[in-house]
Order: structure tokens, then C-alpha cells, then sequence
């Protein structure tokens, strides 16, 4: 993907070698990453956005799925924004709200974001810190079954899940899960195999603690500042993984909606002249997604001040 | 004669070593880091382990409680086998023997603070205790190594090096251990903090009656904490005797190179002092020297030497060189 893994070494090792480690290294990032204008402006834009998907329903004059008769067959004329009919972004070509329904698609959009994020985050964690740890064969086949699992084209799979599956928000959830958590997975396994032969692990090991509990209390917390900025780069490619597959039709079914198949249907009706419908979608989806690389790509120079 | 509290017989560690182009059937080469290593130590009593970098301390130390792969016997209380148990049988005696390292900082975790860490062998340990109980321990154990009860909550990179290893000491203490094994602990701290940290060391073992098996790299750090010093070199043991008469009259001609090293803070003496320097490198420990290990180094060295595995023999003071004895005049140099 999209991550160079020595980028990501370089964090890790600083995070897990440099002595003052512990507190003052968060303080440190943090006060780099509030110096950094772009990482705060993606702050911003992912504040506004989140706030917009949680509190944007209670604005909107229309529910996402009520008709506006008024409008309906004289979208393309009357169908534009309008503060006076109360469809702030104007209406899709059935005239629904089209701000009710950007609201409705960024939440879906945000929650696929989330929802793969986080299994990338669990899954690959736990594999990743499992195959490190216990290394030898064990780590070998491990990692082995990743490398076979990236070389199987994951577009094709997923669209596959999505047509016998049905085109359902837990298919897609399982789907872009599945995939997921392979990336996550390799850097944490790196991560653990250096982490392991330092001495508080091997004090612990001699003091009779088991590997689960190594993991969990000796490894992990000291991987976390790499798995934060991963997953904060995770969440827009999900976001983009899963517009890609509405684009094509394949997403999530109405009555939901998501960016990725808004888009699609304002792509689709530019040619009548409303172009609002393309317009309101994309740009929360551009905000989202800037959001999100402008805030992973800060946490990740804040955590590596080295070569910048 | 009571009954050692552990006993080493002729352990053995061997690594395997696979370099990076080797193809995964090509039979790794061996690295023998632990050769053939006896010794007794007594309950309440105290090993000094001394020997150049890379000898294969750390790995002696790791063998004794089954962190590397060993073979021969190491007996616990003249009974157990602990090479022999398993992984599970193994866990009670490890609150038994308890370790300090020598990086104290490296040794501690960054992301625990100092209650969590000087608890854990407890928590791992003794499971079944409160919640209260454990914190009423680690603050009398606290108390016990001269660290404030308001440095609980702080995080390790807070501290010097010397309160690092207070809190090491503290953590393998809490589980009331008879057996501390100390990697080098001091060789990382400034000259006053060692001193207070090997005070603490005896003040402790005195009051608890541990047994220390003390690894040093040089003769001068081990000396008065131990009751009988062992040399290593190239994972074989080159001499050992009790502390005073290994200081007092070393027959191995490694010893003497050693003796030599150690600073005296006698300037009369120090100056008339006699000295042996070691020529040339530390042998790869992959290819170590026939016969005797020590020959491409030693003064004394002669064709024979290069023949017969010299072995350390039995009783108090044992010395595995085939001519052993005080330095002659011509190995001064
Ligand atoms: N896990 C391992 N795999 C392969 N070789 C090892 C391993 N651990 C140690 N060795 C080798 O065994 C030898 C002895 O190492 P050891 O760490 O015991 O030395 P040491 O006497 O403790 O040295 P130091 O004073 O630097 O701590 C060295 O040559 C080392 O390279
Ligand atoms: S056996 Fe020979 S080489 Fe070895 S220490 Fe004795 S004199 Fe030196
Ligand atoms: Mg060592």
C-alpha cells in the first residue's frame, strides 16, 4: 500500500529505543504536531467533517428519505441549493434532500473508514505480535500465509464477496476487514522481532511471564504510537477502497448510501445539468480524506523528527 | 557439608549459527558459548563470574534458568534437575532464582510506571494476593532499596541509572528469591553509584540470607562481594578458588593477565606493580583455539598446550592450565 515500512521502522525504533521514551516523547510529538500547519489543518477539516456526520441530521430541513414532490421531474430547474425550500445542497433526481442524504452517505463512508481501521488494528496486531514473539516456524508460516494472502488480487475478492454475499454493510465490513489487517500485520511483526530481545522483555521472560501476557503488557504498549499512525492512514484507503467498489455499483444498497455511491449517482446525472449532485459529495469525501492523510502524515513526522 | 543451594555440572550451551545465504538444510555451524562449566554455590554465599566480553557470562546465567537451551545438570537444593523440567514445573523455582541486568534503564519497561513494574513478579507470582497487599509490598520494598514512595507513579526515563537499578533490585526481590543472579550490574553506572549499589547488594543478602551468582567483567568489581570467584574465557572456565586466595595467589596465567588490568589505588604499588598485557584478539568464539583456548594469548604457552584440553581438576582451588603457577619474571613485561 500506499506506506513505506522503513518510514514506519524508523518511528518504531525511535519510539522503542530512545531512552526517554515514556511520557516525554508524546509530549514531544504533540508539540510537533501542533507546530505543524498542514497536520492541524487536517485536524480541522477531520473535526468539521465528523461533527457533520454526527450533528448534520439535526440541521437538515428534510429526512433522507422523504420525496419533495415539488421539485421531483423539475430537478435539473428547481432542484439547485436553495435556503428557501430548505434543500441546502438541492435534491437527487428522485428529490430526496440532497444534504440529509450527504450527511447519511458521510457517516457510512466515516463508519467503513472505522470499521476496517479497526480490524486492521486488532487482527493485525494480535497476528503481527504472535508471529514476532513466538518466532522460529511458527513466525515462518505465519508470515508466509500473509505474503499469499497480498499476492491474491483483493479488488477481485471483495467484489466476489459483495455478488454472492449480497451487496450488505457486514459483507462489506468482512470483506475490506479481511484485507485489511495484512499491511498491519507485517509492521507490528517487524516491530516485535526488534522490540524482543531487549532486556525488560527477556526480564520479564526470566521472571516466568507468560508470552500472551508479554505481548499484551510489553509489547503492545510499546508498538502503539506505530499502530496509531497506521491506522490513521488506513481509514482513507478503506474510505476510497469502498467508494471505488460503490462507484462500480457493488457498495452499499439503498436506502443506504455512502460518499463513494453518492458520487457515483451525481456522475451519473451530470449530463442533465445538476451538478450539485456530484459537487457536495465530492467535496465531503476530498475533506475526509485530506483530513485523514494530512493527520496521519503529522503523527508520523511528530513521531519521527528524523529526516524532514 | 550442607547441600549447595545450585550446583552446575559440566553445562553446555551451543548455538546454532545459520548464516544468511545458507540454504535451510545446510547444517548450522555451532557456537559453543557455554563449555563444560562446574560449580556449587552455597545458600547466603556468593559467585563472582569474571571474564573479557563475549565470553559467554550472560549466556551461563541465561542456561541456570532454561533461557537458552542447555545440557548437562544444573541442581537446585541438591534435588532438582532444572535443565530437566519442564516449562510449567519450572515456574515455581522461577521466583526462586531471580535476575538484575545490566542496562537498568533497558531492563525496565518504558510504558510502566515504577509500581506496575516492581509488582509484576508478584502479580505473576502470587496471583492470589490483594490488591493492597501488593501495594503495602512494593512500598516496604521500595523503602527496603531507598527509592521515595512518591516516585511510584513516574515512568522509568525519569530516574539516573543508579535508581534504575533500585528498582531492578527491587523487582527481583519482591518475590523473596534465594538465588539473585546479577549480570554485570554495575558496569553501566558511574564508580560512586557502584559502590552504593554493591553496598545495597550485601546489606540485602546479609538481611535475607540470598545467594548471589555476581557476573563481572573485571576482577576489581566482584572482589569483595564474593566468597569464591570463577574466570571465564571463550565459554571454558580457566580457574576457580575462593575470593582471597584467587587474589591473594592466581595460578592461571589468564587470571594473572586479568590481576594485572586491575587499577590498585596504591600509587607506590600500582607503579611497581607487575603487569602481563594480553596480546592479540579474543579468538572467534566459532573457532576457538585447539587444546588449551587460551594458548593463542597466553606467555606461557608451549607446543603441548596446543595437544591436551588442560582440566580444571577438584578442590578448592582449581586452575585448567597444564603448567600452573605464579608469574615468572620473563612473562613480566
Ligand atoms: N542467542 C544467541 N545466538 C547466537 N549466539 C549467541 C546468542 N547469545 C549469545 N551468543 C554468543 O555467545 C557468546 C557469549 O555471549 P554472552 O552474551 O554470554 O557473553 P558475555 O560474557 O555476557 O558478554 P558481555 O560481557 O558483553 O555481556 C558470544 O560470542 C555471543 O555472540
Ligand atoms: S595450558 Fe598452556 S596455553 Fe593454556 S594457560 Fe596453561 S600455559 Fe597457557
Ligand atoms: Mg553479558
Amino acid at each position: 500500500m500506499v506506506h513505506d515500512t522503513q518510514r514506519m521502522d524508523a518511528i518504531a525504533e525511535r519510539m522503542a529505543e530512545d531512552e526517554v521514551a515514556g511520557r516525554s516523547l508524546w509530549a514531544d510529538a504533540r508539540s510537533r504536531f501542533v507546530k505543524n500547519k498542514a497536520a492541524m489543518f487536517g485536524l480541522f477539516l477531520l473535526i468539521f467533517v465528523v461533527l457533520f456526520a454526527l450533528f448534520g441530521s439535526h440541521l437538515a430541513q428534510w429526512s433522507n428519505e422523504e420525496l419533495d414532490y415539488n421539485v421531483m421531474g423539475v430537478v435539473a430547474q428547481e432542484g439547485g441549493p436553495s435556503m428557501a425550500n430548505g434543500h441546502y445542497f438541492g435534491v437527487d433526481e428522485l428529490g430526496r434532500d440532497l444534504f440529509a442524504r450527504t450527511v447519511q452517505g458521510t457517516q457510512v463512508s466515516l463508519a467503513v473508514g472505522f470499521v476496517g481501521a479497526l480490524v486492521a488494528v486488532v487482527v493485525g496486531t494480535i497476528y503481527g505480535a504472535t508471529a514476532g514473539y513466538v518466532g522460529g516456524r511458527v513466525d515462518q508460516i505465519m508470515m508466509r500465509m500473509v505474503d499469499i494472502l497480498m499476492a491474491i488480487p483483493y479488488m477481485f475478492v471483495l467484489i466476489l464477496i459483495l455478488v454472492m454475499y449480497g451487496r450488505s454493510m457486514i459483507a462489506l465490513f468482512v470483506g475490506l476487514g479481511l484485507i485489511s489487517w495484512l499491511e498491519m500485520s507485517r509492521i507490528v511483526r517487524g516491530q516485535t522481532l526488534s522490540l524482543k530481545n531487549r532486556e525488560f522483555i527477556e526480564a520479564a521472560r526470566a521472571t516466568g511471564v507468560s508470552g500472551v501476557t508479554i505481548i499484551r503488557r510489553h509489547i503492545v504498549p510499546n508498538l502503539l504510537g506505530v499502530i496509531a499512525v497506521y491506522a490513521t492512514l488506513l481509514v482513507p484507503l478503506m474510505i476510497l477502497t469502498e467508494s471505488f467498489i460503490s462507484f462500480l455499483g457493488l457498495g452499499v444498497q439503498e436506502p443506504l448510501t455512502s460518499l463513494g455511491a453518492l458520487i457515483s449517482e451525481g456522475a451519473g446525472t451530470i449530463a442533465y445539468g445538476t451538478i450539485w449532485q456530484l459537487g457536495f459529495p465530492l467535496l465531503f469525501f476530498c475533506l475526509t480524506l485530506f483530513g485523514f492523510f494530512f493527520v496521519g502524515d503529522g503523527l508520523r513526522d511528530a513521531l519521527d523528527p528524523k529526516d524532514r | 557439608m550442607s547441600t549447595p543451594l545450585i550446583s552446575a555440572r559440566d553445562l553446555r550451551v551451543a548455538f546454532d549459527i545459520t548464516r544468511p545465504g545458507d540454504m535451510p538444510w545446510t547444517k548450522p555451524r555451532q557456537l559453543h558459548a557455554v563449555n563444560g562449566v562446574s560449580f556449587d554455590l552455597m545458600p547466603g554465599q556468593t559467585l563472582g563470574v569474571v571474564g573479557e566480553s563475549g565470553c559467554g557470562k550472560s549466556t551461563l546465567a541465561r542456561a541456570l534458568i532454561q533461557m537458552v537451551p542447555a545440557s548437562g545438570e544444573v541442581v537446585w537444593q541438591g534435588e532438582t534437575d532444572l535443565l530437566s523440567l519442564s516449562s510449567q514445573r519450572m515456574q515455581k523455582y522461577r521466583s526462586e532464582i531471580q535476575m538484575i541486568f545490566q542496562d537498568p534503564l533497558a531492563s525496565l519497561n518504558p510504558r510502566m510506571t515504577l509500581g506496575q513494574i516492581i509488582a509484576e513478579p508478584l502479580r505473576t507470582h502470587r496471583p492470589e494476593l490483594g490488591r493492597e497487599e501488593v501495594k503495602s509490598r512494593v512500598a516496604r520494598m521500595m523503602d527496603r532499596v531507598g527509592l521515595l514512595p512518591q516516585m511510584i507513579n513516574r515512568y522509568p526515563h525519569e530516574f539516573s541509572g543508579g535508581q534504575c537499578q533500585r528498582i531492578g533490585i527491587a523487582r527481583a526481590l519482591i518475590v523473596e528469591p534465594k538465588l539473585l543472579i546479577c549480570d554485570e550490574p554495575v558496569s553501566a553506572l558511574d564508580v560512586s553509584i557502584q559502590a552504593q549499589v554493591i553496598e545495597l547488594l550485601q546489606e540485602l543478602q546479609r538481611e535475607l540470607g540470598l545467594a548471589i551468582l555476581f557476573i563481572a567483567h573485571d576482577l576489581s568489581v566482584v572482589k569483595h562481594i564474593s566468597d569464591e570467584v570463577m574466570v571465564l574465557y571463550l565459554g571454558r572456565m580457566m580457574e576457580k578458588a575462593p575470593a582471597d586466595l584467587l587474589y591473594a595467589d592466581p595460578q592461571h596465567p589468564y587470571t594473572q593477565a586479568l590481576m594485572s588490568a586491575v587499577p590498585v589505588p596504591d600509587p607506590q604499588i600500582e607503579r611497581n606493580k607487575q603487569t602481563i598485557p594480553l596480546h592479540g584478539d579474543l579468538p572467534s568464539p566459532m573457532a576457538p583455539p585447539s587444546g588449551c583456548v587460551f594458548r593463542t594469548r597466553c606467555p606461557r604457552a608451549v607446543e603441548a598446550c596446543a595437544e591436551e584440553v588442560p582440566h580444571p581438576g577438584r578442590g578448592r582451588h582449581q586452575c585448567a592450565c597444564l603448567f600452573p603457577g605464579p608469574l615468572t619474571a620473563d612473562e613480566v613485561a
